[in-house]
């Protein structure tokens, strides 16, 4: 069962939709005891950081989801959702995140506009089993996800330069698209996350 | 390299898709979710669906609308026509829409883009805006073409961008519905004044079109209804026509 980490940020109902028409069953909830039932967790997140984490602390799911990746168990975060696994962001000042995997999340450079919004190439960098090969995928985000460790980088994009669009770090994944909205290519990546 | 993106807008009335020209003169065009989901198998990036009618009434249709085509299509769609309040906001992208296109309300009440974006994320406000040129500049139309107003398109766009908005969707009213071409001036404009992504609409006709668009206008994403419906331009053919010509296209 997937597991995906409601805290009212992010747009749950697609993620729903996409695990459904693949036929994997899927729930959604905001409490670590229905959660920590699920096989795989899902951290989803749209806008900006420091009010997710906030949100994230006060239902005591920060703590939840570091000792879930503790445990080595598999989680996938979405677009902010990736960017929350990273130890901090510099988006509205300096905010700490979940530190499960070490970096900073900076600002977007480079590129024509600020917002790198649209279809962009993933590229993979390393051997992995989510991440097969290059496609296309939907981008929309202003900061990027850049890790103390080169080797948790298992997929990159070019805008302007290029940015960690896939993370990995044993059973955690993020993802800097949203696979939810990225046609075949996208709902590849999710069967593949909730099989392997 | 990031992409450029093609768009079909569908303009939804009473449940079906319809598109205007020059804003009236309406002829009715099909199923919205048989017609999303044709779109995504061809290759159409995101989709539009603006419902032209705006009322009460016709709201809870297009709730019911998105709700099915979340079900069906993965790739994103933006939903506009009659968006008023956070609320109506918030109900749409509950159904599943990823983003909304405000218009004539953002006029009336600016603070909604500034309230929206700070409550939703700026990546999910759309402005439209309808232009038309007066002999020396661009002056906003409001309330689906049918109302100028005293207000310079550029000053307004700058504003927007400043308060929130995400994305720009630009409609040329004078090049609307004539399959012309895109309003490169305005376009160009537009796109050199903002720093958040244009979407060019207006007056496509001809596989060249979207080539100018991006080329001249410098548009990040092109919307068309028309061609697309007729069939007169398949997406994928227009894929290929900007590819042969070095515009990268997914």
């Amino acid at each position: 069962m997937i597991g995906i980490i409601d805290y009212g940020i992010g747009n749950i109902g697609s993620l729903t939709n996409a695990f459904r028409s693949l036929d994997i069953p899927c729930i959604f909830s905001g409490d670590p005891k229905k959660l920590s039932e699920c096989d795989r967790l899902i951290l989803p997140g749209v806008g900006a950081f420091q009010p997710a984490m906030d949100v994230l602390t006060a239902l005591q799911l920060d703590r939840f989801i570091q000792n879930w990746a503790l445990d080595g168990k598999p989680l996938m975060g979405i677009c902010l959702g990736m960017q929350l696994l990273l130890s901090e962001s510099e988006e509205n000042g300096l905010t700490s995140g979940l530190n499960i995997i070490p970096g900073k999340v900076i600002p977007i450079k480079g590129g024509d506009r600020k917002i790198h919004i649209g279809w962009n190439q993933v590229e993979p960098v390393r051997d992995n089993s989510i991440i097969l090969c290059k496609g296309h995928a939907y981008f929309v985000h202003s900061f990027v996800c850049k890790p103390l460790n080169k080797i948790h980088i298992v997929a990159q994009t070019e805008y302007g330069e290029s940015f960690a669009s896939v993370l990995q770090k044993g059973n955690i994944i993020g993802v800097q698209f949203h696979p939810e909205k990225s046609q075949d290519y996208g709902m590849g990546i999710l069967r593949r996350f909730s099989i392997e | 390299m990031l992409t450029k993106r093609i768009i079909p807008c569908l303009d939804v009335k009473d449940g079906e898709v319809v598109k205007g020209v020059n804003f009236i003169n309406l002829t009715s065009e099909g199923d919205p979710v048989e017609l999303a989901s044709k779109y995504s198998d061809e290759g159409a990036d995101e989709l539009v669906f603006l419902d032209i009618t705006a009322t009460l009434e016709s709201r809870k249709n297009v709730v019911e609308l998105v709700n099915k085509v979340a079900k069906s299509v993965f790739i994103p769609f933006t939903v506009g026509g009659g968006i008023r309040s956070l609320d109506d906001i918030s109900e749409l992208l509950d159904a599943g829409a990823d983003k909304v296109s405000i218009n004539s309300a953002a006029l009336k009440n600016p603070d909604l883009l500034n309230e929206a974006s700070k409550k939703f994320g700026a990546q999910c406000i759309v402005l439209a805006v309808d232009v038309k040129f007066n002999g020396r500049s661009w002056n906003v139309h409001s309330h689906g073409g049918s109302i100028p107003l005293n207000i310079d398109a550029i000053q307004w766009i700058r504003e927007a961008e400043d308060r929130g908005a995400g994305e720009i969707l630009l409609t040329s009213m004078d090049a609307d519905g004539t399959q012309s071409g895109i309003d490169l001036d305005i376009t160009q404009t537009v796109s050199q004044q903002v720093s958040i992504p244009v979407i060019a609409s207006g007056g496509i006709g001809k596989l060249e079109h979207f080539k100018d668009a991006f080329e001249i206008g410098r548009a990040d994403a092109v919307l068309a209804a028309s061609v697309f419906h007729r069939d007169i331009l398949p997406i994928s053919k227009v894929k290929k026509f900007l590819k042969l010509n070095g515009i990268p296209v997914r």
